[in-house]
């Protein structure tokens, strides 16, 4: 019985912190549509005018505009009238494409979703590969050779990466396509579709992975050379385990946390990176909707990915903060 | 044990990455101090023969798909990055450290509201709220410049406000306070000069990051129209990518020699203030 006590007590503060994290959910969110909404109204002149930009409109429609937004009403009806509408997943009409933001929005997800999670996880393995080795052998030649190759895949603007990427190995070496998700001349079916699609993603996922590459890489080292250092290493040392065993079982165990975190807290980054990637590769995701909403001034859509996205984030980093929760009792125990 | 800590410029100043850092950094201010003395061109007219490979006559790094001299508009271009990247550093450190200041000496609700604040200003991803205002407000040079200082001050805040309240407990503080002190004279003269420190390092790794995100909004086409920008051009150089690659490298080359060298010069920063920290790659 006495050992029943520690893990009920773990589970009921384990309860206590997720309640306490999905409570900060609604309220951040919240915020955002606080910040949204003012930002419209901030806008320099009318709101109408702000989200049409220089888009030619009828009269008939600004009027329509102008209703559905509320503006005739007081300034605090017209905020409930948002929040309503934000909550009814109504995140306005796009002018351009005369159409619900949010099913545009639904619509282009899954291939940034696909070029997203291709990208993060072939980061997250070649990141942690990359740390072991140069943890293995510490200030070595392969060690400085990674850790510069840090430095700069850290600073690379991904859309000039990409644009290297496509002059080298699709214009040059013509080894990759260079635009889009499939080839449009064959029509392939069945696996050789699967295979000409996982052909056109590799080069933007690996243009979108190099700063997680690095990001990885780093963390997984240096948690690793930190964790060697201490007691239980020289104990496992010690009781002459070899030392693969001791990296991978021991060391290697301990620094994968920081790196599942940092991929979880950098969703935002990362989504930004996604849109740049797209406009490099032609990729038919939120990428291209962003430079579309952009070039004709769809402030509705702009926004509308705005609020997607950032749910999105909020989402990410309430699990990462479990998942870390979980893995980590000092955490919860604060 | 007297000069045992060399000074803070020479700890600085002595470790390789931060002179290839402060090397780097000097290329581009050589580039965009004197622009209008080292090349007669200007970056924004289209006067000259289209496609020019680098080094024809003097055009130097060749030109444009327009016919824009591309060494003008790189230099021209390294002006307006540089500039973006120290006034937006600038500008969201002193408001990271009223933030962090207000909320760190002033404690209770006013803490607990100011950081609320700031942790919705760090989920918030930046870039995508930076498209919505450009684009709302404008795609103007000073717009730009204000978003990213609005968007970038919640890092130096936490920071601040981190320092006020181990350092309000501190005996020479407390002493201060004793002798009866006014709060603002406490603030200044104890208080917020020993905040500077982590306030500067935190601050300084705003430089990269905005040179950076300038860059991207540009090549998205929400750059300020009437100024040379590096991320623009690149947007004309990739559909003359096969033919006129030149195009393409010299203004990426630029960006990332900006953002390594201001990323180095930052982490340079940091081990001396305070030699305790290790390199780390922020996120």
């Amino acid at each position: 019985m006495e050992s029943a006590r520690p893990f009920i007590l773990g589970c009921s503060r384990m309860l206590t912190y997720t309640l306490r994290k999905l409570i900060q959910v609604p309220f951040l969110l919240f915020g955002v549509v606080v910040v949204l909404f003012l930002l419209v109204h901030l806008a320099p002149g009318d709101p109408v005018a702000a989200l049409l930009g220089d888009a030619p409109a009828s009269p008939e429609f600004i009027e329509e505009f102008r209703r559905h937004l509320g503006l005739d009403r007081p300034l605090h009806e017209q905020f409930l009238l948002y929040v309503w509408n934000v909550l009814h997943g109504d995140l306005g009409t796009s002018y351009y494409y005369s159409q619900s933001v949010l099913t545009l929005i639904l619509e282009r997800f899954p291939p940034t979703l696909l070029l997203m999670t291709s990208a993060l996880v072939a980061a997250t393995l070649i990141g942690i590969v990359l740390g072991v080795v140069a943890a293995a052998r510490p200030n070595s030649a392969v060690d400085a050779g990674a850790n510069l190759f840090a430095i700069v895949g850290y600073s690379l603007p991904v859309f000039w990466l990409g644009e290297l990427a496509l002059l080298v190995f699709a214009l040059n070496l013509d080894w990759f396509p260079v635009q889009g998700v499939n080839s449009l001349r064959e029509s392939y079916t069945g696996p050789a579709d699967v295979l000409d699609r996982a052909h056109h993603l590799v080069l933007p996922a690996f243009v979108l992975a190099t700063r997680y590459i690095a990001i990885d890489f780093r963390l997984t080292r240096s948690g690793i050379l930190e964790v060697l250092s201490q007691e239980y290493i020289l104990t496992a040392r010690a009781k002459g385990l070899a030392s693969r065993v001791v990296l991978f079982r021991h060391a290697l165990r301990n620094a994968l946390l920081p790196v599942v975190t940092v991929t979880g807290l950098n969703v935002g980054f990362a989504l930004s990176g996604a849109v740049l990637t797209e406009v490099v590769f032609g990729w038919p995701g939120l990428g291209r909707l962003t430079l579309d909403a952009i070039a004709h001034r769809d402030s509705p859509v702009l926004m509308g990915i705005f609020l997607f996205v950032t749910t999105a984030v909020v989402l990410v980093n309430f699990i990462t903060d479990l998942v870390y929760a979980m893995v980590d009792p000092r955490i919860r125990l604060k | 044990m007297k000069g045992s800590v060399p000074p803070l410029w020479r700890r600085f100043l002595s470790e390789p990455p931060t002179i290839a850092g402060a090397a780097l950094v000097g290329v581009l201010l050589v580039l965009a101090v004197p622009a209008h003395l080292i090349t007669p061109y200007e970056p924004l007219r289209a006067l000259y023969p289209q496609f020019l490979p680098p080094l024809s006559g003097d055009h130097w790094f060749g030109t444009t798909a327009t016919g824009r001299d591309l060494f003008a508009a790189v230099a021209h271009g390294a002006r307006v990055s540089l500039a973006v990247g120290i006034v937006v550093a600038l500008l969201s450190t002193i408001i990271g450290i009223v933030v962090g200041s207000i909320a760190g000496y002033a404690g209770g609700w006013t803490d607990d509201a100011l950081m609320r604040v700031t942790e919705l200003f760090i989920i918030i991803p930046r870039f995508f709220l930076a498209l919505v205002v450009v684009s709302i407000f404008g795609n103007t040079l000073g717009n730009i410049v204000l978003v990213l200082a609005l968007l970038s001050w919640p890092p130096v805040a936490r920071v601040v406000r981190a320092e006020y309240l181990s350092l309000k407990e501190r005996e020479f503080v407390q002493a201060a306070r004793l002798v009866g002190s006014p709060s603002w004279r406490i603030v200044a003269r104890e208080i917020l000069p020993n905040a500077m420190g982590p306030a500067i390092i935190v601050g300084s790794l705003q430089v990269a990051q905005a040179i950076l995100t300038e860059a991207s909004l540009s090549f998205l086409g929400l750059g300020d129209p009437s100024l040379p920008s590096w991320g623009s051009i690149l947007v004309d150089a990739q559909r003359f990518l096969k033919s006129a690659p030149w195009i393409a490298l010299f203004p990426g080359f630029a960006i990332t020699i900006a953002v390594v060298g201001f990323n180095l010069l930052g982490d340079g920063l940091a081990r001396a203030i305070n030699p305790r920290s290790g390199s780390r790659l922020r996120t």
